[in-house]
């Protein structure tokens, strides 16, 4: 496992979730507000499953800040082409709670459609930081939950 | 009570890519345009606004139009800086405060996708660093819910950017200028699915002036002047889908461009059925499809029809996007919502040529309608009329 891509985005341990917040009139939001805008937000656990609520995919290199694969000046080290991989993206609505932007992985785009069933998990994003995804729910899965 | 405003002259600096030629010395390029088109000299402007998203301030301007000690308000609001611009113009007008006005927009982008700062628009630095911070996708994950709700097709949405190819190649000061056909479109590179290559627009160069005046200046000085009947600009209501939103409401929210022409419909006595040509915002392909019903010209799935028919062609029903839009037109983020406003003035004069849109009595259309829309959840429409 890497780094955190950023250490307060989700929780630690072994059913990790992504952390928002609650505002005081009980709205959940992500992510969790930082500074002055974080005053009366409580910090909320999001739910691990969610559903597909749109997607797309990415692909071409996105410029600065993204630091994924093939980003930054010769890339490889050797000024060669970019090893970048198109990778796919959604919002995913969380029952009850909010709809979260997230990449969607262990999936092809033709698999997607609205309304389908995923979870959050963890996932390798660069040489030393790990992002959160959500992918599809097993079929095993779906019917133990 | 307040006065009502005209706009007298109207001026452009061709869009796309004018290598050498800075983003401001294009906006003085269509200043001087608009001046001659209403018989002015720059010392005759009382007060200016406009600005640019990625060239510059406007004011510095007076450097090479005249030292003229006129107060110019640089405008500094994303996609809707043309738009603020000729609000801010509109209003010193109809104050009653000033009779001549300025309203101008520019802009020179670099090549390829707008890049944003996450910290620039209030966002965590991950938002920015895994990839999520790109405009297309938003685009492209509002038109792909759209499509699954309401039954838009692929096909539609290669139409709408067929339609733009077409109407650009009639349109002098478009950047696109040669028609696409509808397979080479759908067969394009995707970039962000469904959207494909010919379905976005591209960060691009170029400027618009506008000349406002009061109706006793217009009537002094025996101009061909045409009415700004109303303009509402709009920010975001709560729980919107909005770009760059990293977490959305699962309440549904409204939308600034729902507010933002309502008020204008409102403000200025008529309804989507008296508009006669149309410029909305579109950024891509889907985007003009959703902002059709947003702006109240059709409900919600009806597009496919629409477009399949034609009825958003000029000559059709109600002619779109009439010059080739952000698609043909590339955005220069500071000029495109005075862009939209330029060629509804075109229109309603009856200036535009081969892509003139027919009024009733032989005449261009009454009534033009532009629609801006941009980050982080803004709108400003603009309803023109032809007295």
């Amino acid at each position: 496992m890497g780094q955190k891509i950023d250490p307060d985005l989700w929780s630690d341990g072994s059913e990790p979730q992504l952390m928002g917040g609650r505002l005081p009139s009980g709205q959940i939001v992500f992510p969790m507000p930082v500074g002055e805008a974080a005053e009366g937000v409580e910090p909320y656990k999001l739910s691990r499953r969610g559903k597909l609520w749109s997607w797309t995919s990415q692909g071409f290199l996105p410029k600065e800040p993204y630091e994924g694969p093939g980003s930054g000046a010769g890339a490889d080290g050797n000024g060669g082409p970019p090893d970048f991989q198109p990778f796919l993206l959604g919002y995913v609505e969380l029952p009850g709670e909010v709809i979260v932007e997230s990449r969607i992985t262990g999936a092809r785009l033709e698999d997607l459609y609205l309304g389908m069933e995923l979870e959050f998990c963890i996932m390798p994003f660069n040489a030393t930081h790990d992002t959160f995804a959500f992918r599809p729910l097993t079929a095993s899965e779906s019917k133990a939950a | 009570m307040s006065e009502n405003v005209y706009i007298i002259g109207a001026g452009i600096h061709p869009f796309g890519r004018t290598d050498g030629r800075s983003g401001r010395e294009q906006g003085v390029h269509a200043v001087r345009e608009a001046l001659a088109d209403a018989g002015l000299d720059w010392p005759d402007i009382e007060c200016a606004y406009g600005g640019s998203a990625a060239a510059g301030n406007a004011d510095i301007m007076v450097n090479e139009l005249g030292l003229t000690s006129l107060p110019f308000t640089n405008v500094a609001n994303g996609c809707a800086t043309g738009g603020s611009a000729l609000a801010a113009s509109q209003q010193a007008i109809a104050s009653g405060m000033y009779d001549l006005a300025l309203a101008v927009g520019f802009d020179k982008h670099p090549r390829g996708a707008f890049n944003a700062k996450p910290a620039d628009y209030g966002l965590p630095e991950w938002y920015g660093q895994t990839g999520m911070m790109l405009t297309t996708q938003f685009f492209a994950m509002k038109i792909q819910r759209y499509m699954q709700l309401h039954g838009i097709s692929r096909t539609t949405l290669g139409r709408v950017a067929e339609k733009a190819f077409r109407n650009g190649t009639l349109a002098p000061h478009a950047w696109r200028r040669s028609p696409v056909d509808l397979e080479t479109i759908l067969n394009a590179p995707m970039i962000n699915d469904p959207l494909t290559k010919y379905m976005f627009c591209s960060p691009a160069e170029g400027a618009v002036a506008l000349i406002l005046a009061s109706e006793k200046k217009m009537k002094e000085l025996g101009a061909d002047g045409v009415k700004v009947r109303s303009i509402a600009v709009k920010t975001r209501p709560p729980n919107s889908f909005e770009v760059f939103q990293a977490g959305v409401s699962i309440e549904e929210g409204g939308k600034p461009t729902v507010l933002a022409s309502k008020a204008a419909f409102e403000r200025a006595g008529v309804g989507p059925e008296d508009i006669g040509v149309a410029q909305l915002q579109d950024t891509e392909s889907g985007a003009e499809i959703m902002h059709m019903a947003e702006n109240g010209f059709c409900k919600d799935g009806d597009q496919e029809e629409w477009l399949a028919n034609g009825w958003s062609e000029i000559g059709g029903r109600l002619p779109v996007n009439t010059d080739g839009g952000c698609l043909a037109c590339g955005e220069p983020v500071g000029a495109s919502g005075l862009r939209q406003v330029y060629e509804n003035v075109e229109q309603l004069r009856g200036r535009a040529g081969e892509r003139q849109v027919a009024g009733k009595n032989g005449t261009g259309p009454r009534f033009g309608y532009s629609h801006v829309y941009g980050a982080p959840g803004l709108s400003a429409v603009a309803i023109l009329e032809r007295e």
